[in-house]
């Protein structure tokens, strides 16, 4: 058990694309740089436990290695106090660290939206990216029967990490229309890197069943999943399967960011050119400031590193890169917008809230987000809403309230802990 | 030969590779309820990535920890909820 | 339509109590809120429902509101979560002790059960008390319960009477001729009531209320952590002391195993924000009477305004200046205790049944109120 106080220059919180290739940008002018990340390895959940799986990767931990920013890892920030410039942070052993800052880059990611669905909170279920992170940190799948399904190229990048792994890929449910995945593939050609890449990755995926117009209904099961219905347009039909891997999308984590003040909505944090946050002295960069994939996260960290350690020429002339990210990531939106059927999957018995186990009716004739929180229950548990929060918004169209700390379940020993050394 | 590293998942030895987590050993040691919901049903991981709490699970004594976040290490002793 | 008989402004647990007690005296009543039900002071609070012996008026106030407590209990739903844990006064030197046997010789004699522990009994009652601790003053017929349910289901009784509540309609006044909207509307009534809590003032003139800020916390599940409602009895002390700030140690349970931890006042302070450095102050206090309480995972922080008065008594009756215009607020921490007492003492005096507690010392126009 301990505290420390640590001073820095420049602060990146979040070790993934958008954080590495800030602390790379803000060190290359000689700032003192610290980045602070919850899991034991940079790389956030693409690049998740810094093994490289590909070139882009390896190239980007080479220089998170030369830029050499202080990195503490297996650390959650859970308060701020933003007029003292200092974030607080939990870290293993009950030790906590108080992290001055003079500027800070937000590089907080997304995480899934998940849609209930009756048997959704089997074991079994689990979340595509959810389920591309336990492989990556140790699971065995070989031989193991796997459906994916939701939306988005995640569920197809998950797909071929699986096969790769020797998964058995027994379907691919996208809820997309077929129309609208091929305009996208289409559009990849103003980006022929990407068309590349989808090309590679769809000639490896060729003999996965890959079904558009498709989502999972059900989830069935005796203590865990073995079974999923199907249904593709009013066609249904049952799929056996050991693991369900399902996400509709992703959700930008902008939770640190409305605990700062920063001005944030359904798409993210809001940014200036600069990747500054309406916060004087915090940028916001990758996918915490609108979904767009990892090219968009490297250039937007970049551009924020550069910002943050006054390199603004530097920063412009990512501009033009940053633009054409940019628009990859509205496409991507627009091809894979949720169809309203998705919401007559939730039952009025299904579990909405699953820290404590609310169901959808119990959220009937309720007065909005606060309401259903001090009514039912729902959003009240450790994820803080975290889970439920989006689907709910996706459900009823309820907006989360307002974010106070701590931002994770925190010891009482930490809320205290900067405050016992200077009272 | 890879490097390996044996934890006690409820009372039983189990050896994962060195780097794995907590997480994916006890999946793999065919644990499915990580710990149970306030009305009583078997939950385990759903986000990997330290969001959702369900797959928290008593590590080294200590209640409520996130097995998706935390790697095995020698001599560990975890415990489902 | 015709216009209500009474419009009760605030739906929080005063008003919705208001609302229920008018309505069974047979008027009809329509309840309107700039937010949602039980959105104010009263998603705030800790739930406690206590006896409290500051003065004989608040005494007959709280005494009286717990009778009505236990005749509603059993009618109250689940979701309520009434629960007569107790409350458990904490003495940590020998004055305080001597001020825990003088309570229980007040309380005793007036029919209110009380017990003095000795250090040994507290330890057993509350066992992660650090050690040490003079005794304390164990009041059994105190309870908790949840008053945002409890709010709700007074308004859906209402409901069943006729009453019509309106929420995220947003008050400008309250004016003799109806409530006033911010949109300019104006909801016509025989009367008012302004039962919303801090902010009272803000809608009725000659309504001396402050606002008192507090912070709570709550912890993810520890069951058998604590048992009653624990609070110092210094606390008596910090709350009266006429200081602008204070901190006092005060835990309570919660039926689904969490730990509310409070509790602190700020005096005339309206922002709403968490203030890190007062929250750590409350939370060290604390820990100094319960140690583990460092060990358990805070979950969420919030704050809340009480409607603190000069004497700290309530003011329900008219309101001075107005002919139609009441006021059922000014409870400080008072408010989810003395929601009961408040509805049956405000709907004698605008029914003109009689009322079983003097209802004099709560007037709002008593010069100890509104004496500046």
């Amino acid at each position: 058990m301990s505290h420390q106080r640590i001073k820095t220059s420049i602060l990146v919180v979040g070790a993934g694309p958008a954080g590495i290739s800030a602390a790379w940008a803000a060190g290359e002018g000689g700032a003192r740089v610290t980045m602070i990340d919850n899991n034991p390895l940079p790389g956030g959940q693409i690049w998740r436990g810094a093994k490289p799986s590909d070139r882009q990767s390896a190239q980007w931990f080479e220089r998170l290695e030369k830029a050499a920013p202080t990195r503490i890892h297996s650390a959650r920030i859970v308060s701020a106090d933003p007029g003292a410039r200092t974030l607080l942070a939990e870290l293993p052993n009950e030790s906590t660290a108080a992290i001055a800052y003079d500027r800070l880059i937000l590089a907080t990611g997304a995480r899934e939206r998940f849609l209930p669905f009756p048997g959704w909170t089997l074991p079994g279920v689990v979340g595509a990216g959810g389920l591309q992170a336990l492989v990556k940190s140790g699971l065995d799948v070989r031989g193991k029967r796997v459906v994916l399904a939701g939306s988005g190229p995640l569920l197809l990048a998950v797909a071929d990490l699986l096969r790769e792994r020797e998964a058995n890929v027994v379907l691919i449910a996208e809820q997309a229309p077929g129309a609208a995945v091929l305009r996208f593939g289409l559009k990849l050609a103003a980006t022929p890197g990407k068309l590349w890449q989808a090309a590679a990755l769809r000639a490896r995926l060729a003999t996965i069943p890959y079904q558009t117009n498709c989502w999972v209904e059900s989830c069935h099961g005796d203590g865990r999943l073995n079974e999923v219905n199907v249904n593709q347009s009013g066609r249904r039909w049952k799929v056996e399967c050991d693991y369900l891997g399902t996400g509709y999308g992703l959700v930008p984590s902008t939770e640190l960011a409305a605990l700062l003040g920063c001005e944030t909505g359904a798409d993210g944090v809001a940014v200036d050119e600069m990747q500054q946050t309406t916060v004087e002295g915090v940028y916001c960069a990758g996918e915490a400031a609108g979904i767009g994939g990892v090219d968009k996260s490297l250039v937007e960290g970049s551009i924020a590193g550069y910002a943050a350690a006054g390199d603004e020429s530097a920063a412009r002339a990512l501009f033009d890169d940053r633009a054409r990210q940019r628009r990859f990531g509205r496409d991507l939106e627009a091809a894979f917008a949720l169809r309203d059927e998705l919401r007559s999957l939730t039952t009025p018995e299904t579990i909405v809230c699953r820290c404590e186990d609310v169901r959808l009716s119990d959220l009937d004739s309720l007065d909005g987000w606060r309401d259903a929180k001090l009514q039912s229950r729902c959003g009240m548990g450790r994820c803080q809403g975290r889970v439920c929060g989006p689907a709910v918004e996706f459900l009823k169209g309820w907006h989360p309230a307002a974010v106070r700390p701590p931002l994770f379940p925190t010891r009482i020993g930490t809320m205290i802990a900067d405050d016992e050394v200077n009272p | 030969m890879t490097d390996t590293v044996e934890i006690t998942v409820n009372g039983r030895a189990v050896k994962v590779e060195r780097g794995t987590t907590v997480a994916a050993a006890l999946l793999m040691a065919g644990i499915t309820a990580f710990h149970h919901s306030p009305g009583g049903e078997a939950r385990a991981p759903l986000c990997g990535m330290g969001i959702c709490f369900e797959c928290q699970v008593t590590v080294n004594g200590e209640a409520g920890c996130l097995a998706c976040q935390t790697v095995c290490a020698k001599g560990m002793t975890v415990v489902t909820q | 339509m015709t216009a209500p008989d009474v419009i009760v402004a605030g739906a929080g647990i005063v008003g919705a109590a208001c609302a229920l007690e008018l309505a069974r005296g047979g008027l009809k009543v329509a309840v309107y809120d700039s937010g949602i039900v039980s959105g104010g002071a009263s998603a705030a609070g800790m739930g406690h429902v206590c006896v409290m012996d500051d003065s004989e008026a608040q005494f007959q106030l709280t005494r009286y509101s717990l009778e009505l407590w236990e005749q509603l209990s059993a009618s109250l739903p689940a979701s309520a979560q009434h629960v007569y844990c107790g409350t458990l006064w904490v003495a940590a030197d020998e004055e305080e002790l001597a001020e825990a046997r003088r309570k229980a010789e007040f309380y005793q004699p007036r029919g209110v059960p009380a017990e003095v522990l000795d250090p040994r009994q507290l330890a057993e009652a509350e066992p992660n008390l650090r050690p040490g601790l003079a005794g304390g003053l164990l009041l059994p017929a105190d309870s908790l319960l949840y008053q945002p349910a409890v709010a709700k289901w007074m308004l859906d009784e209402a409901g069943k009477l006729g009453a019509t509540v309106h929420t995220n309609q947003r008050i400008a006044a309250l004016e003799d001729d109806g409530v006033h909207l911010a949109d300019g509307t104006v909801a016509a009534a025989g009367r008012m009531v302004n039962a919303t809590g801090a902010w009272a003032g803000q809608i009725t003139r000659n309504t001396p209320v402050k606002p008192k800020k507090g912070h709570l916390v709550i912890t993810e599940r520890a069951p058998d952590f604590c048992y009653h409602e624990v609070v110092e009895l210094a606390y008596i002390k910090s709350a009266n002391s006429g200081a602008t700030e204070a901190v006092a140690f005060n835990v309570a349970p919660r039926p689904t195993g969490q730990v509310l931890i409070g509790s602190c006042r700020q005096l005339g302070v309206w922002d709403p924000a968490i203030d890190g450095r007062f929250l750590s102050k409350m939370l060290r206090r604390a820990i100094e009477y319960m140690p583990g309480i460092a060990n358990l995972r805070g979950i969420r922080t919030w704050t809340g305004f009480r409607a603190a008065t000069k004497d700290s008594l309530p003011l329900i009756g008219p309101c001075p200046g107005y002919e139609n215009v009441w006021l059922a607020t000014g409870h400080e921490g008072l408010g989810i205790t003395t929601a009961t007492g408040t509805a049956k003492t405000l709907a004698a005096q605008m029914l003109g049944t009689p009322c079983e507690i003097p209802f004099e010392p709560y007037l709002p126009s008593r010069k100890a109120a509104q004496n500046d």
